[in-house]
């Protein structure tokens, strides 16, 4: 009976059974983009897609355009050339409202949070574009208002539950420490209920418990929720274990793209990591 | 209040297993809430009447599952209404539950599990649900595994695990479906009987392999029984079970107690969220080991440190006054009308806010006890008005041997014996004790039995002890551990490992000193307290290590344990006990590491195997040592801890008549 098991019951990491995932049409796709400031290219003619369902993870060295790149997709730059497709939609450059409000959401790199309020509040601030009651009827906090807000609590305490933060569900996030302020701000992410979430370097700075912890997150999330992943991440080992497939970007430019394997197997990615000598 | 206590009507004497009293309570106090458990933030409670249909639908699930009489089924996971039912489910088939410690890894898990032969193990989560799959096909009997919290098992094999709420649907359908299956699920409760076995639970041990020992009905319900009568407890009172469920303690207090009383149990959300959530419980009833109370005034001193002057006035004064008064008041003995005026108003200002904090508001009792709790820090709690107890109990008593009564709280005893419950002393200064709750036998170990249990019904409880003028019990250690210095001192190393852990600063101690010519200590230094001041003094550290090493850290336990010296020369039996030397060990001692038992007690003679060369050091005179030691980090894997570790000389006093002679100069 435990032959299957044992293999699954692994690392958290390994518990990524990917029988009945779907993955489905491209949901996302980057065509030929460009960006500059000023005379410094960060990001030249590259295009990918990601499909619907899929862990896509995005590496490089440092300064190849990852965090670019996820900054274009949400519309945060404007690039100088190309389009994003998304949901069947092109456009030149994206807005951020309308990718927030159309299903992207994101953490940062290096943390945006509300560091003087508390857990709790900075992940019912993710439900901000889902409340409907306006400002007055928020501030009375009463009938429609209140039970709109019950609604959106219910919802955030599920996340809370998801993530195990219970214990710092009242605590000012500024306080905590890193690990798990990474955690709340993933939280937020969720609470926006994305299709697409992107994810700038989840794990940095984490120790290897706190590591399997965000991937075993990460893998539910896309598979119970079927919600797509984004992922910018340097450590090698997660990227190639959670992710479907991977895109390599070095100075700008998409070197490689494809399944974990492959792109390890690639002699333009070694070069880019490892060196060449000349 | 009009609730009476069940127990003494006269049906108590039918109600003699747990099954019958919770169909009895479902009817008498159906309405009133059972249990609790806090779920996505809000405290979710069943009533007796839903928690008798509840395990009424579990248990008829089980057996449509295929669980027999007289099988074992394994419990694993933290505190949980639905294991807790889960209990009473298997016990109401006739079936013997174990509840293994939800920490244990997997190995550990695998000898309980094996040695028990459990056909079916109901788990809280995916944790414990992935280290059973792991040792599933070693252990080899277990049928299916049975999880409360789905998340993250849907993908498993469900020819493995199913979940509880489907094992309950099952039973509800069955139940629905045909009469005759209650009514057989009624008649197995009736048929059963005080004697039957209903729970084996696995000792820790501080040595050698866990040992089930088996408990019956009667043990559990009775002792449940007499200790609500002994603390007077109704249908209104209320605990938060945070203990191991696998400890005999959380077994019989959120089990056997709650069961023979109609109390109310509530779980805390999750391990890390105990604090708050029994703050906003207001448990009146509370059991702790001494650790946890350690961590509560650690915590609460740590914070007045950083508080504002003021506040740190107001509470340094009011706890002058408590030190003073507070104890008399709680014991109904009297003080002066200055003294009472005064405690009244520190009440309002400090004490109230503090029980508050600590979630003690509504407490009526609390017990602490598993190891001996050092007078100053029982006091403190006492001081401020928690009624603060110590009882003497171990897994092969049903707990209770002996408690403190009301008004009669010594610090330095343990109680009188419980109701029914006879206590003697050995040649050797063994306690052995006679009661309701004396367990049946070891499971599948009848030699250990042999050797702690006499052919008439005396058990050797192990600890070197003495009865004092007032009655009450006194425990000096464990009796194997007392030993003597080579000048045939009395040395008894728990003693002096409690008194040194009641400074914040100090998180374990190790005494050393048998057969010795002195006494010698490894500390530990508790991270929170020396942290905080390593913070507020700007002393740089990067790990415990390096703390631990810091010259101030060391003077500062230095002075300590001089401190300490003083004390012990004014106290005669124990004067010869003085700490000549110490060193503070370079890691934490840690249960993972084998260095602690799982209910985090010191296991000295491993310690005094993997620390050799240290204790070597401490008697050859050497100023510093080299060592390496093997550790287990908490996903199993394996790493060296290599220091150099300082040891430090210290004064010794004569005893007595010098501390006068000091004075007198």
């Amino acid at each position: 009976m435990k032959a299957d098991v044992q293999e699954r019951s692994g690392a958290a990491g390994a518990g990524h059974a990917v029988a009945d995932r779907v993955i489905g049409d491209v949901l996302l796709s980057v065509e030929n983009v460009s960006l500059a400031f000023g005379g410094v290219k960060a990001i030249s003619d590259v295009s990918f897609d990601i499909r619907k369902g899929e862990i896509r993870a995005i590496i490089g060295p440092n300064g190849a355009g990852k965090t670019s790149m996820l900054n274009v997709i949400n519309g945060f730059y404007h690039p100088n050339q190309g389009a994003i497709t998304f949901k069947g939609r092109k456009r030149s450059i994206m807005r951020p409202y309308i990718a927030a409000s159309q299903g992207i959401s994101r953490t940062f790199q290096n943390l945006a949070l509300f560091k003087g309020m508390s857990t709790l509040d900075n992940i019912m601030a993710g439900r901000a574009l889902k409340m409907r009651r306006g400002l007055l009827w928020q501030a009375l906090h009463w009938g429609p208002a209140l039970s709109e807000e019950i609604k959106h609590r219910e919802a955030v305490e599920k996340i809370i539950d998801f993530l195990e933060i219970q214990h710092i569900r009242k605590a000012p996030v500024g306080k905590l420490p890193y690990g798990l302020q990474k955690r709340v701000e993933l939280g937020r992410a969720l609470a926006m209920e994305p299709d697409l979430l992107l994810l700038d370097e989840p794990m940095a700075g984490m120790n290897l418990e706190e590591k399997k912890d965000m991937s075993r997150y990460i893998l539910t999330v896309n598979d119970q929720l079927g919600t797509t992943v984004a992922l910018i991440e340097h450590d090698m080992g997660v990227v190639m274990d959670i992710s479907d497939r991977v895109v390599v970007l070095e100075y700008g430019r998409k070197i490689a793209d494809g399944t974990p394997d492959e792109v390890q197997r690639d002699q333009r990615v070694i070069d880019a990591y490892l060196g060449i000598s000349h | 209040m009009n609730a009476t206590i069940a127990p003494a009507d006269a049906s108590a004497s039918v109600l003699d297993t747990v099954p019958k009293l919770l169909l009895h309570n479902a009817q008498r106090y159906g309405s009133r809430p059972a249990f609790r458990e806090k779920a996505f933030g809000i405290w979710q409670t069943w009533t007796w009447a839903q928690t008798k249909d509840e395990i009424e639908a579990f248990a008829v699930g089980l057996e449509l599952l295929g669980l027999k009489a007289g099988e074992t089924v394994a419990i694993i996971g933290d505190n949980r209404p639905h294991l807790y039912w889960a209990f009473c489910a298997a016990q109401s088939l006739g079936a013997i539950p174990v509840p293994v410690y939800q920490d244990s890894v997997a190995e550990e898990m695998a000898y309980v599990l094996t040695h028990a032969e459990v056909k079916y193990a109901i788990v809280e989560d995916q944790e414990q649900a992935d280290k059973v799959l792991s040792i599933a096909a070693d252990v080899g009997t277990i049928r299916k595994i049975v999880y409360n919290d789905p998340r993250g098992l849907q993908k498993y094999d469900p020819n493995d695990l199913v979940s509880i709420e489907s094992v309950q649907e099952a039973g509800r359908k069955a139940l629905k479906s045909d009469p005759a299956v209650r009514k057989a699920w009624l008649d197995g409760i009736a048929a059963g009987k005080g004697s039957d076995i209903s729970v084996v639970l696995y000792t820790s041990g501080t040595t050698g392999r866990p040992k089930g020992v088996m408990l019956t009905q009667e043990n559990v319900v009775v002792s449940g029984r007499n200790a609500n009568l002994f603390d007077h407890f109704t249908p209104d009172d209320t605990m938060i079970a945070y203990l191991p469920m696998a400890w005999v303690g959380d077994h019989i207090f959120s089990y056997g107690q709650a069961f023979a009383g109609a109390l109310c149990v509530s779980c805390p959300e999750s391990p890390d969220t105990i604090t708050e959530d029994r703050r906003e419980i207001g448990p009146t009833y509370f059991f702790a080991p001494p650790r946890v109370f350690e961590n509560m005034l650690t915590q609460i001193m740590v914070r007045m440190e950083d508080a504002g002057r003021l506040k740190k006035a107001a509470f340094d004064y009011f706890l002058k006054v408590a030190r003073r008064a507070g104890e008399p008041i709680l014991d109904g003995r009297p003080v002066s009308f200055g003294d009472r005026l005064r405690y009244r108003i520190g009440d309002v200002l400090v004490y109230g806010p503090l029980r508050n904090r600590m979630g003690f508001s509504n407490l009526r009792v609390a017990y602490t006890a598993g190891e001996a709790i050092g007078p100053e820090l029982f006091s403190f709690f006492r001081s401020l008005g928690i009624n603060l107890k110590q009882l003497y109990g171990q897994t092969e008593a049903s707990v209770f041997i002996t408690l403190q009564p009301n008004g009669e709280v010594y610090p330095e005893t343990v109680g009188k014996p419980g109701p029914d419950v006879q206590i003697k002393i050995a040649e050797n200064g063994e306690v052995l004790f006679k009661s309701p709750g004396v367990f049946l036998r070891y499971y599948k170990n009848d030699e250990a039995t042999a050797e702690t249990k006499t052919a008439d019904g005396w058990v050797h409880t192990g600890d070197a002890g003495f009865i004092d003028q007032r009655g009450h019990l006194r425990i000096i250690d464990r009796a194997k551990d007392v030993g003597r210095l080579t000048n045939g001192t009395l040395f008894a190393p728990k003693y002096i490992e409690n008194r040194l852990k009641f400074y914040p600063e100090i998180k374990e101690a190790v005494a050393i000193g048998h057969g010795r010519d002195f006494v010698t200590v490894l500390i530990n230094i508790d991270l929170t307290s020396v942290g905080n001041w390593a913070e507020r003094n700007n002393v740089i550290y990067a790990s415990y290590q390096e703390l631990a090493a810091h010259p101030d850290v060391y003077a500062m336990i230095e002075r300590r344990i001089d401190e300490l010296n003083k004390s012990l020369a004014t106290e005669e039996m124990v004067a010869g006990s003085q700490i000549h030397r110490f060193l503070i060990l370079h890691k934490e001692l840690d249960a993972d590491d084998g260095e602690l038992t799982r209910t985090q007690k010191v296991r000295r003679s491993f310690i005094a195997d993997r620390y050799a060369p240290l204790i070597t050091a401490l008697y050859d005179g050497t100023p510093r040592c080299q060592i390496r030691t093997e550790v287990t980090f908490e996903d199993g894997r394996k790493g060296v801890i290599e220091g150099d570790v300082k040891i430090v000389d210290m004064k010794t006093y004569p005893p007595v008549k010098a501390a006068v002679r000091e004075a007198a100069e």
